[in-house]
């Protein structure tokens, strides 16, 4: 879960565990020095037992990607990150030719990288021969509550790869994840859709659960699909 | 009186005491240590040595920390 956009911490820290999220991402943002009372993510999200995942959002070339997750291994010795290198402020899709040039460099310096990227089958190929750790294509643009709008790419994503597969932006309602899952995804990264929902701790609940219902389907084999009718009841003995 | 130098901390103007060390500083600024990272004119600083670097004038130092994001 991204831990951006709630109230406050606490709530944040709420619906995080209601959602029963392992990982949580987490920006890399200057210390407020003139007040030191403000409360700080830590106290409220114990890194001991939810994986902190830094994340370059807000990036906009490798450069900056680079600095700011190299300073998220100085603050705690993480080496999984997450890189997402945007190359548009108004559509916020990744800038993915930057985006593999870090994705190499951070290889090469020991982080475990999981990849933002868009849902381009070779471009996410690239990404895996670079080293990335995870492949995380978006459903849609970040924030949009759009949903998975090309779920053919996922599926070919998931066919070429078995790196873990989590889909990272776009996501609007629980059912989203579902689908997730039954294209055979790893995971979900939701944010924007549970912490702006009117009810964030039910909508996490319901993400929750829409998780577990999509990797249970898809790990049950689903019926093939058939132009024609197909009777639940037997013809034979029909009165 | 101590000869004062100017430098940036998290882009804003300070003026502190010439040679100042970094580690002298960031105690007096209530910084939690084990919970940011420190990097001096673009580079990080290994936090074990912090002590061992004096401010110099027009030094832009950066602390940073976790905040919540997507």
């Amino acid at each position: 879960m991204g831990t951006g956009k709630y109230k406050n911490m606490s709530e944040c820290a709420k619906a995080i565990k209601i959602s029963g999220a392992e990982i949580v991402t987490v920006a890399v943002r200057r210390v407020n020095i003139s007040d030191k009372k403000k409360p700080l993510l830590m106290d409220f999200i114990d890194p001991k037992k939810i994986t902190y995942l830094p994340n370059t959002a807000g990036c906009f070339s490798s450069k900056e990607a680079l600095r700011t997750l190299r300073l998220a291994r100085e603050i705690g010795g993480w080496k999984l990150v997450k890189l997402e290198v945007l190359g548009d402020k108004k559509n916020l899709f990744p800038e993915m030719i930057e985006t593999l040039n870090s994705t190499e460099i951070l290889t090469k310096e020991g982080f475990k990288v999981m990849v933002y990227c868009n849902d381009d089958p070779l471009m996410a190929k690239r990404l895996e021969n670079a080293g990335a750790a995870a492949i995380m294509p978006l459903a849609a643009p970040i924030g949009s509550g759009l949903g998975i709008l090309n779920k053919v790419n996922i599926q070919i994503i998931r066919k070429q790869t078995k790196l873990p597969l989590i889909i990272d932006a776009g996501l609007g309602q629980a059912s989203d994840a579902t689908i997730a899952m039954e294209l055979g995804c790893d995971g979900v990264l939701v944010n924007t859709a549970i912490a702006k929902a009117k009810k964030p701790f039910e909508m996490a609940k319901a993400f929750k659960n829409a998780v577990v219902a999509g990797r249970q389907s898809f790990l049950s084999g689903r019926i093939e699909k058939k132009i024609m009718g197909d009777p639940s009841s037997p013809i034979k003995g029909i009165i | 009186m101590k000869k004062k130098i100017k430098i940036k901390i998290n882009g804003k103007l300070n003026i502190i005491d010439e040679r100042t060390k970094v580690s002298v500083l960031l105690r007096d600024l209530k910084v939690p240590l084990r919970k940011v990272a420190i990097e001096l004119n673009r580079e990080i600083v290994d936090k074990k040595k912090l002590n061992k670097i004096f401010l110099k004038t027009n030094d832009k130092l950066e602390i940073v920390h976790f905040i919540g994001g997507g």
